[in-house]
């Protein structure tokens, strides 16, 4: 009797584990997926397109109304401005000043762990809970900030409140807060990049006679310019969904005044929790979603057009 | 430019890895430092650059004291073992870099900088990123960059050593090329003897951290000081016969076998080893030195290498491809007078 022996790699068995199994694996993930991410955001798509959306169910037809009703609403358009000037300015100046610190941190210094721990914190405290200390360093009469500027002459700002129904000042606490908060991050990543740079292109041009602003702007930071992108991104995107940055000044407010300080998140979330208009809310979504995805596209066009 | 190098030595805490170093590197000439991993060439060349502190010693550029010059006044170029091109400037940017630093205007920079591609032969890949040239490209932007300061000294880290076997033959001997055409003092870190003999003026053999002889490439393979330059230099590698001295005889050590010797020099009962070199053994018949035995034969092209076994030892020779001997006959041995040297064994110091 000859029982015909396959081969490991044609038995059938083989071919089928081989081309199914890895499926088997992804399927928990896959689930996860599906359930937490895909269907919450068709089901937002879905309801940025019903008008009169209740939380009860019902609605009242279909359209583009709620995008025509956030497009055109006053305090939504303001929270788009607001988001905007938030998120051009924490952005670059967070880069910028990350960049700075990251390089010094990255010089061998004793005791440079105290300083690297030091500005790190921000990262393992809840930002709200510093946002309230905040709150008092930005006090017009008691707080240390002011104190510091009269020092130099400077005379009392009034950082959280109004003057004549003008509050110039309040974003500019959230635009400090907010660079406060992105900077660890951002330094993180940076620094892991920079340790990535091979030293010896410092020493070839410390040979050639290279002054360290020299080095810092034509090798330093050329090299580190696709880790700089990536941090942008990433900040990018979380700038844009700014909201716990308001929170602590105002006691949940957006701003002393009535909500000068929306953001775009903070008015989804009022109109979705507060009015319970779940139509606008959607499409507000979808607007800020498309914001952030034109900004990252254009950002990896950027990269792809620098990258050495 | 003259270099002159007294008392130079280095140390990592307990570990010295320079010690004692003098030399002279002349005007204009090639110099191959070489020794195998870890004999502290990469040290001296740091030094010698000024990358590096010095624990003591001192180190004169023609009659100037550099010792504590730092690196960027010292005037010299630095070629990296890995070229260390700057990855995101093109090949003129490298290649002007040096000259971007002492604020050159751009126009003369990279004028400049095209001649010395035109030197170094990659003038067709001025806009060419690093990633985007192969190995020996890469490696003569690097000298490139190196020489478009008009260093008084060129100074190159294992420069070949990150290319493949062909390319290396021909970059060595664009390296001398180049070096010929710009006059400019060179030291040449290596640690393959074959490099060091074939491009350099004078070859400096170190071993852990220490001078074992400085000479021309000829002279350094045809006297060698002690046994560790004689065996570091030549391919097949020196053949060792150990024995004694007896009666103005070497005796080899199982006694299997002795041979007369005219040196002057050699104590009764000296504990010796010969060196051979391969190609300083004749098979003939009649007047002969030693019988050995043919153990195994291998085909070289040209030529043929075989194992042959005096007495319990074993040595390499060459055999001119005519004779037909088999493996395991019996052979007569002549040695020639050239290319067999004396060693004491203690000391390994030429007899
Ligand atoms: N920074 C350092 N600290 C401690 N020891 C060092 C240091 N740099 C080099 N050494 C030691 O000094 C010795 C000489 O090093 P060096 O780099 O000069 O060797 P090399 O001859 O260039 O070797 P290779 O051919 O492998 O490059 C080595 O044993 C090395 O371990
Ligand atoms: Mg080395």
């Amino acid at each position: 009797m000859s029982v015909k022996k396959l081969k490991r790699e044609t038995h059938p068995d083989y071919i089928f584990n081989r081309k199914y199994e890895p499926l088997i694996y992804l399927v928990p993930f896959a689930i996860g997926l599906l359930i937490f991410t895909i269907y919450p955001i068709i089901n937002v798509v879905i309801m940025s397109f019903k008008e009169g959306y209740r939380l009860s169910g019902n609605y009242t037809g279909w359209g583009i109304g709620n995008y025509q009703f956030v497009l055109t609403n006053k305090d939504f358009l303001s929270a788009i401005k607001n988001t905007f000037i938030y998120v051009l300015t924490v952005v670059p100046i967070s880069t910028v000043f990350s960049i700075i610190i990251a390089n010094l941190l990255n010089q061998k210094v004793k005791g440079m762990a105290i300083f690297q721990t030091a500005y790190f914190l921000p990262m393992v405290t809840s930002s709200i809970a510093v946002g309230i200390s905040w709150r008092y360093m930005f006090n017009k009469q008691f707080g240390v900030i002011n104190w510091l500027l009269g020092l130099f002459g400077v005379a009392p700002i009034d950082w959280l409140g109004a003057t004549a129904g003008q509050a110039p000042w309040n974003i500019v606490v959230i635009i400090i807060f907010g660079i406060w908060n992105l900077m660890p991050f951002t330094i993180i990543l940076l620094l892991s990049g920079l340790q990535n740079i091979d030293p010896l292109y410092y020493t070839a041009a410390k040979v050639d006679g290279a002054s360290s602003t020299k080095i810092f702007t034509r090798i330093t930071v050329p090299l580190l310019a696709p880790t700089i992108f990536l941090t942008m991104i990433v900040n990018m995107i979380s700038a844009f969904k700014v909201y716990n940055e308001v929170i602590p000044f105002w006691s949940g407010k957006a701003g002393v005044l009535s909500n000068n300080l929306y953001t775009m998140v903070y008015w989804i979330k009022e109109t979705f929790y507060s009015k319970l208009r779940l139509g606008n809310a959607a499409a507000a979504s979808i607007v800020l979603f498309l914001i952030i995805l034109c900004f990252t596209l254009l950002q990896r066009w950027i990269q792809k057009h620098f990258n050495y | 430019m003259q270099v002159k190098i007294e008392h130079l030595t280095k140390r990592f805490g307990d570990f010295t890895a320079v010690e004692d170093f003098n030399m002279v590197f002349d005007d204009g000439k090639l110099v191959a430092l070489l020794g195998p991993s870890g004999c502290g060439k990469s040290t001296i060349l740091n030094m010698l650059s000024g990358i590096l502190p010095s624990t003591s010693g001192k180190i004169y550029f023609d009659e100037t004291d550099v010792t504590n010059v730092p690196p960027q006044d010292r005037g010299v170029g630095l070629v990296f073992q890995n070229y260390a091109l700057y990855p995101h400037m093109s090949v003129l940017e490298n290649i002007a870099f040096p000259l971007e630093i002492k604020k050159v205007p751009k126009e003369e920079r990279n004028k400049k900088a095209e001649e010395m591609a035109r030197l170094v032969h990659v003038d067709q890949y001025l806009h060419r990123k690093p990633k985007e040239l192969s190995g020996g490209q890469q490696q003569r932007v690097a000298i490139a960059r190196a020489l478009i300061k008009q260093p008084r000294l060129l100074l190159l880290d294992e420069p070949l050593s990150n290319l493949d076997a062909r390319l290396r033959l021909e970059m060595r001997e664009e390296i001398r090329r180049i070096q010929l055409e710009t006059g400019v003092t060179t030291v040449f870190v290596t640690h393959d003897q074959e490099e060091a003999m074939s491009i350099s003026d004078k070859i400096v053999l170190m071993k852990n951290g220490v001078l074992q002889q400085e000479a021309g490439p000829q002279e350094l393979y045809d006297n060698p000081a002690n046994l560790f330059v004689a065996n570091f230099l030549g391919n097949p590698p020196i053949n060792n016969l150990n024995g004694y001295i007896k009666d103005g005889y070497f005796v080899l050590e199982d006694e299997s076998g002795k041979i007369k010797i005219n040196n002057p020099n050699v104590k009764e009962g000296q504990q010796v080893v010969m060196g051979i070199r391969a190609e300083s053994v004749a098979i003939k018949d009649g007047d002969h030195d030693f019988e050995a035995t043919v153990k195994q034969r291998y085909t070289m092209g040209k030529e043929e290498l075989a194992f042959l076994n005096i007495g319990n030892q074993t040595i390499r020779v060459y055999l001119s491809s005519d004779y037909e001997f088999k493996e395991g006959e019996t052979v007569f041995v002549k040695l020639r007078d050239k290319g067999v040297f004396l060693f004491d064994k203690e000391t390994g110091v030429q007899i």
